[in-house]
């Protein structure tokens, strides 16, 4: 039996070997995702009573960082995947259908897709357009859904929904909807500077005559607060510290080369060097940090939806993500023209050009708006070891 | 003492809150009614203020405000040791 890690690796050489032709193309990492299908990782976090390995967000954010190495796209499609995964384990155990939908992700290895942007209320994953219509036993639901990444090739897609037509808009539940089950009509093509591989189109969703089983019963606001938000900032950030490193790994190279072509003298780009590690390792002790607080507080609801909380997890998404970005940069400071060059050892093209997408991922700035509001009632006066 | 009406009266400032807050029933949650998180924030501060308490990082989670009844047994447990 390989280690976690081991398998993790597999996957990374596969997504590594056409991470340049899902990049040029635009083209969902299908070789990667096989890959991971092969190595059971779609059903990592199951828990062992539905056939998978109760995985916690430690290890999957290992996994994250490793992919994030090989290609940043085929690592964020496995982050997505299990952010809404992480969200089942969560809140699905007291349903039936949702216990026997984790049975088939661990067994058939599914790939579930999120669907919470819509057209008209932008990245506010708080609020819906779109309402669940209840006929009976079951429902019809209709989306226009601005943004769903890999969403032709998802085997689930999990989408936000008012609750019923006369409800709130941040009156919302989650619904699970089977790709067979639904129509997408694109509207919106991906193609972008980097991330390319996402495939994050936008599309009309369409679905009839669904079970309302398939509805989890736990309100989205619930879910949103415990277990979505930690999940996602927690495995995007590994997903960009795998991309930081791997940019690193490429600047210490050439900097290793560079003093072996000039023994007994220290090359000046060394310092450099010095100075980027110093930002990765910072980076790296605020995901890590992160991780910890999020499995010692065990899952209690109360802790994971406490302000204190939110603060730390919003603050974890605006300082990765801006660190990543200059980590990549500072490489390719380091590098320099073999760096910028597309097709040489030292590329940080791509890795510069997926980065970047961090600070915009959910913006920084409607974090940090947030994070504001919630800082108007939070008291001080934590301690080193302890908050 | 910390009266329910009292809490109502705080909830009618909220924009979504305000038409339906003496309509919400003690154990009804507000979340469902339309709070939302910034609400919640204002609703603290405005706690806060009105019995003028803070309440401490431990009560600061979406459970201690999430209906009438469980506003008023948080603001009870902040102002029993200030009075003690």
């Amino acid at each position: 039996m390989s280690t976690l890690a081991q398998r993790a690796q597999r996957a990374a050489a596969v997504a590594a070997l056409h991470a340049d032709v899902v990049d040029r193309e635009g083209r969902f990492p299908l070789e990667a995702v096989t890959a991971l299908k092969a190595e059971r990782l779609l059903g990592l976090q199951i828990p062992s009573q539905f056939g998978g390995e109760g995985a916690g967000l430690r290890e999957i954010a290992d996994v994250c960082s490793t992919l994030g190495q090989a290609c940043s796209s085929a690592a964020m499609v496995f982050a997505m995947h299990h952010i809404k995964v992480a969200s089942l384990v969560a809140h699905g155990l007291d349903s039936t259908w949702h216990c026997h939908l984790m049975e088939r992700i661990a067994q058939e290895q599914l790939l579930v897709a999120s669907s919470t942007t819509e057209a008209g209320i932008g990245g506010d994953l708080r609020t819906s357009f779109c309402a669940v219509e209840t006929t009976g036993t079951v429902f019809a639901l209709g989306k226009d859904a601005s943004v769903i990444s890999y969403g032709t090739q998802a085997d689930l897609i999990l989408a936000t929904a008012r609750r019923h037509p006369e409800a709130v808009g941040s009156d919302q539940v989650l619904v699970a909807l089977f790709a067979d089950q639904i129509s997408l009509e694109r509207k919106t093509v991906w193609d972008t500077l980097g991330m390319r591989g996402t495939c994050s189109d936008g599309f009309r969703l369409e679905a009839r005559d669904i079970p309302v089983a398939q509805i989890l019963p736990k309100p989205f606001a619930e879910i949103a607060a415990q277990s979505m938000l930690a999940s996602s900032h927690l495995l995007w950030s590994s997903v960009w510290y795998g991309i930081a490193n791997s940019a690193v790994d490429r600047a210490r190279t050439f900097v290793q080369a560079e003093a072996r072509r000039q023994p007994g003298q220290v090359p000046p780009t060394a310092l450099r060097l010095a100075e980027v590690s110093n930002a990765l390792q910072a980076m790296r002790a605020a995901i890590v940090s992160a991780l910890r607080r999020y499995e010692d507080a065990h899952g209690d609801a109360d802790t994971i939806g406490s302000i204190g909380f939110s603060v730390m997890l919003n603050n974890l998404k605006t300082t990765a993500s801006e660190m990543a970005v200059d980590i990549v940069q500072r490489a390719l400071s380091i590098v320099g023209l073999a760096g910028y060059k597309n097709g040489t050892p030292f590329s940080l093209g791509r890795p510069l050009r997926d980065v970047l997408s961090a600070p915009l991922m959910i913006g920084n700035d409607r974090i940090l708006a947030n994070t504001a509001k919630l800082l108007l009632v939070q008291k001080g006066g934590g301690q080193l070891m302890s908050a | 003492m910390v009266t329910s009406q009292d809490i109502r009266q705080i909830l009618a400032s909220n924009e979504a809150l305000a038409p339906i807050a003496d309509q919400i029933s003690d154990d009804e949650s507000l979340f469902d009614r339309g709070l939302d998180s910034f609400g919640s924030v204002q609703l603290m501060l405005a706690l806060e203020e009105r019995f003028g308490i803070e309440f401490p990082d431990e009560f600061l989670s979406r459970k201690s405000f999430a209906t009438i009844g469980a506003i008023r047994e948080t603001v009870a447990a902040v102002i029993r040791p200030q009075a003690a």
